[in-house]
């Protein structure tokens, strides 16, 4: 038997999360912001099926960048935890700082006692009854958790469109306004030039704080579409720009989507 | 649960395979399960014992499905309660009412509704209604321990069936079986009466309005002959629940329009008083 060769605990943490960034940094960046009716979640994923975005409870979803397989597990463990905590004390004591910290708890007992850290950063996030009641949690490879105020992007090159995100976002955003930054955001490439996206190629959803239980709604390309849109000077009426796509996607929330695990 | 305690999710949730929440409870904490929990229990008037809903009405009109229920429950001799709801969504398309231990019938719909919206959750797509009403008679059946004690609970299940675009029912008896019914079924103790009411009155294609008043007049005359179901009380303003399933998804009916239709068949039935209430 050989002896394993010494490797010092801050190599070895060192080690991993390199590996766990690099991981995350490969894949595109998902973007998260307030606006005033709620949250809305886009990211670039030419796929219908095999979504980034979801819902976990009735005020409460779900955004994640890095290995589909790793997430889609801890997707599936987040419904489940959820749903069994709705069951067995009531729907209203399902909260996102809980699930926040046992996915902190998962990702962070993963990262120092197992071979391989989960190369994946998620986001969990709540609608309150308003903006300041919202609530954005996120979760990296290590099981850290930050408390994001109103905005987020994660993966790709997250640390340069947080950044931007960050210069424009304010609070009392129209969804058509935050829809349009969220789009920019993901546009704009590193010498600054914003290339537009074809709404077909964006997966986009809401939690809809104005819905009365499941508040949250994907929207579809149709919707987007209409979103991005909206001219400037509709700006002020951002509510009209809301209450109308509401008609468009409300009806099923699930028929838009194939079978995802 | 070891989930409050701040540790890492067990093995049991990030396991992957199934989208049943029944399935997860029965291997992680099958202590919740309606069924499990009264295992062991032997009382052979346990039947007796807690509160017991009574009718439903459903039946298949034009659009979609109509389901109505009665809000009485009884212990017994004594009414338990005079305003409880048997008829709930059990997703945007589909509706289920119940009848029997109100407790155990109760617990059973907010397990189906769950099991329904977690399917849709984990899967991305809805079930089909076929498939909503298997996983309620595996439901069922996993209760019959107790119903063989006497705490039965049975229910009917409606909904729009988006694929083939027609409202349907399925009822079931305790062991599980499901079975689609034509047209119209009612169960609970006023079930009899209603039936017969509901072949007189029950034609194809009925509108909306005339098929709600049809589902009402079937419990009025259950009412009329069973000492456990209540008809609509315009006095304390109870109505029965009614649910309206169609393309559009599920919409209860309100107060107003119940009252409304109240008043046209007590007046109905005021125009012709015979004997032995046969109107």
């Amino acid at each position: 038997m050989s002896q394993p060769f010494y490797v010092s605990p801050e190599q070895l943490m060192k080690d991993r999360a390199d590996f766990a960034r690099k991981g995350i940094a490969r894949g595109r960046s998902v973007v998260v912001l307030g606006y005033d009716g709620g949250l809305v979640f886009a990211t670039e994923n030419p796929s219908r099926a095999l979504h980034k975005i979801s819902e976990i409870y009735d005020r409460i979803a779900f955004a994640a960048v890095g290995k589909y397989n790793e997430f889609e597990n801890l997707r599936v463990a987040g419904v489940r935890y959820a749903d069994l905590r709705g069951y067995s004390y009531d729907r209203a004591d399902v909260t996102a700082r809980g699930l926040a910290n046992a996915y902190a708890q998962t990702l962070g007992a993963v990262f120092t006692t197992e071979s391989k850290p989960l190369e994946v950063e998620i986001a969990v996030t709540e609608v309150g009854v308003s903006q300041d009641g919202d609530q954005i949690y996120r979760l990296a490879y290590d099981g850290s958790v930050t408390d994001e105020p109103g905005h987020v992007v994660m993966g790709g090159d997250a640390e340069r469109l947080g950044r931007l995100a960050a210069d424009a976002w304010r609070p009392g955003l129209s969804l058509p306004e935050a829809v349009r930054l969220a789009v920019t955001v993901l546009g704009t490439a590193e010498d600054g030039t914003v290339r537009a996206i074809d709404p077909a190629a964006l997966e986009a959803a809401v939690l809809d704080r104005t819905r009365t239980r499941r508040a949250f709604r994907r929207l579809d390309a149709e919707a987007l579409a209409e979103l991005l849109a909206t001219d400037d000077e509709d700006d002020d009426q951002g509510d009209d720009g809301s209450a109308g796509t509401e008609t468009d996607a409300g009806a099923d929330a699930g028929d838009d989507s194939g079978p995802a695990s | 649960m070891s989930i409050d305690r701040g540790d890492r999710l067990p093995p049991a949730f990030t396991t992957p395979g199934s989208a049943s929440f029944t399935e997860f409870l029965a291997s992680y904490a099958p202590e919740l399960l309606p069924g499990r929990r009264h295992e062991g229990l032997v009382a052979p008037d346990a039947g007796t014992a807690g509160a017991h809903a009574t009718t439903i009405v459903a039946l298949t009109y034009a659009d979609g499905v109509i389901m109505a229920g009665d809000r009485r429950a009884t212990m017994g001799t004594t009414i338990a309660h005079r305003q409880i709801e048997k008829v709930f969504p059990a997703d945007d398309f589909s509706a289920i009412g119940i009848a029997g231990t109100a407790g155990l019938a109760v617990e059973l719909v907010r397990l189906f509704q769950l099991e329904l919206e977690h399917f849709e959750k984990i899967e991305g797509s809805r079930l089909s209604l076929e498939g909503k009403a298997n996983r309620l008679a595996t439901m069922v059946r996993s209760n019959l321990g107790l119903a063989i004690q006497g705490l039965a609970a049975v229910p009917l299940f409606g909904g729009y069936d988006l694929q083939r675009r027609i409202g349907r029912i399925f009822s079931y008896d305790v062991v599980g079986g499901r079975y689609e019914e034509q047209d119209h079924h009612s169960v609970g103790s006023g079930s009899v009466f209603a039936r017969g009411s509901l072949k007189k009155l029950w034609s194809h294609g009925l509108d909306a309005d005339r098929a709600i008043e049809v589902a009402l007049h079937a419990l009025v005359d259950a009412a009329d002959e069973d000492a456990a179901t209540a008809g609509p009380d315009a006095i304390r303003g109870i109505y029965p629940i009614v649910a309206k399933v169609s393309a559009a998804g599920y919409e209860q009916v309100t107060t107003a329009e119940l009252a409304r239709h109240t008043e046209a068949i007590a007046a109905q039935r005021a125009a012709r008083p015979e004997r032995g209430g046969a109107s």
